[in-house]
């Protein structure tokens, strides 16, 4: 890696279009609500509030994920009785039933990537807020999987809907979603929306700051 | 809105990192190649070859599986000669009355509307510009496009039918129906749509590519 003098964007004292990459210089003026001068799309420094608003999504959804594992997900009435099924016990039938490997990847999607994407957006926010200067090149690539991996928690949702949908023999088997299914799918777009809303720029604005000739020490 | 002070005003290779902030010159990309920012590893640019004729004929494709997809029943499932057979339609319609409006929301958001608006969106820009016709204001659908991608989901409502499917096949049996396979296809098609459209195109308007962009006063 080369060790030129980094300049960024900001420190030019330039603005980047989020949509489709064109810099361009505020009004000396200032002002308020700037447009991209190719796409007209609203120009920000970097995302506005992103920090405090990743903060009340990453609650919300830690909140959430409580009763989202705790009630049932759904509810099979059959001719051997009422059944109650959480995300938990799901997985365990999965397993028992001999299709191990579906039941990793429901693990995986429904409960392990909630779960790390909660921390690892309490840590990403955590250290930008401190203004950490500590390996930015490792938070931006936890930064790029959370992004990347949280659509697949979607993945039981999609089950349940189908399960609803196709299980409906009157007198022999009905499956019906349970409140939890409310609650799990508030936790992925809570958790999708605060990814968006965290600005990867803020892991690095602190080394831009405090040296601008130095590379990065990670 | 419009701030007239915010232009274009520095070299037309100039760019800043969406995700580190850093600012470079964009590297002259044969065709093939990809451009990655040199302290975070961002992908900053792309140049799929052929770009317009190969994202249209993909993005053609794809509008042809969705129609099949959603037309057909996906899945069905026979018990004790009873056969049910669901539409994506149907499933949600179920849930609805089910009482899971909002489960039923989300899912129709994700899984039918989104992916559709997306590809609409990716027609108007493609039409236009393969007609010759680069503009400015292909922008707004292009915005369009970059906000709704990460909602459409349908490689994980696919996943999502597989694993539901597993747990009902020692229930009864199981069929999977015309709209599954094209649902299949169109997950395929449409990553690769996404790989070969260049986003780039958009932005390269006739006079923006002849003369260098004008120097402003700050």
């Amino acid at each position: 890696m080369t060790h030129r003098p980094a300049l960024t964007a900001r420190q030019a004292g330039l603005l980047s279009c989020h949509i489709c990459g064109q810099l361009a210089r505020p009004p000396a003026t200032g002002g308020h609500a700037l447009r991209c001068p190719r796409c007209n799309a609203p120009l920000h420094l970097r995302k506005p509030a992103s920090l405090a608003t990743t903060w009340a999504l990453v609650l919300a959804a830690a909140i959430l994920f409580v009763p989202a594992n705790l009630l049932p997900m759904m509810t099979t009435a059959s001719l051997l009785g009422t059944q109650h099924d959480t995300i938990m016990s799901g997985v365990i039938f999965l397993w028992q039933s001999g299709s191990w490997p579906l039941a990793a990847v429901v693990f995986f999607a429904s409960v392990m990537v909630p779960l790390l994407k909660i921390m690892a957006l309490v840590y990403l926010a955590a250290s930008a807020q401190r203004r950490s200067r500590r390996q930015p090149l490792q938070r931006t690539r936890l930064y790029r999987l959370v992004e990347f991996v949280g659509r697949w928690s979607m993945l039981d949702i999609y089950v349940i809907t189908i399960l609803v949908a196709l299980v409906q023999f009157q007198g022999l088997a009905t499956i019906q979603a349970g409140p939890a299914a409310v609650a799990f799918g508030a936790v992925v777009v809570l958790t999708m929306f605060a990814a968006m809303s965290f600005d990867p720029r803020l892991i690095w604005d602190p080394i831009a700051d405090a040296s601008p000739s130095e590379p990065p020490h990670d | 809105m419009l701030a007239p002070d915010a232009h274009p005003l520095l070299p037309a290779d100039l760019i800043a990192c969406h995700e580190c902030d850093l600012l470079q010159r964009e590297p002259a990309l044969a065709p093939g190649e990809t451009a990655r920012c040199t302290r975070c590893g961002a992908l900053l640019a792309r140049n799929p070859p052929d770009s317009i004729d190969r994202s249209l004929a993909l993005a053609c494709t794809a509008a042809v599986l969705y129609l099949i997809a959603n037309l057909y029943p996906l899945v069905g499932l026979e018990m004790q000669g009873r056969r049910v057979e669901v539409t994506l339609a149907g499933a949600l319609h179920i849930l609805w009355h089910d009482g899971m409006g909002p489960v039923a929301a989300l899912v129709g958001v994700t899984a039918l509307l989104f992916p559709v608006l997306e590809l609409l969106m990716i027609l108007a820009v493609l039409v236009p510009l393969r007609l010759g016709r680069a503009s400015p204001r292909l922008a707004p659908f292009f915005r369009l496009v970059r906000s709704v991608q990460p909602w459409g989901m349908v490689e994980v409502f696919l996943l999502g039918m597989l694993v539901s499917l597993v747990k009902l096949s020692h229930l009864a049996t199981v069929i999977l129906g015309t709209a599954f396979w094209a649902m299949a296809a169109l997950i395929v098609v449409l990553t690769l749509a996404g790989r070969a459209f260049d986003p780039r195109l958009i932005w390269q308007t006739p006079e923006q590519a002849s003369t260098p962009a004008p120097t402003a006063t700050p």
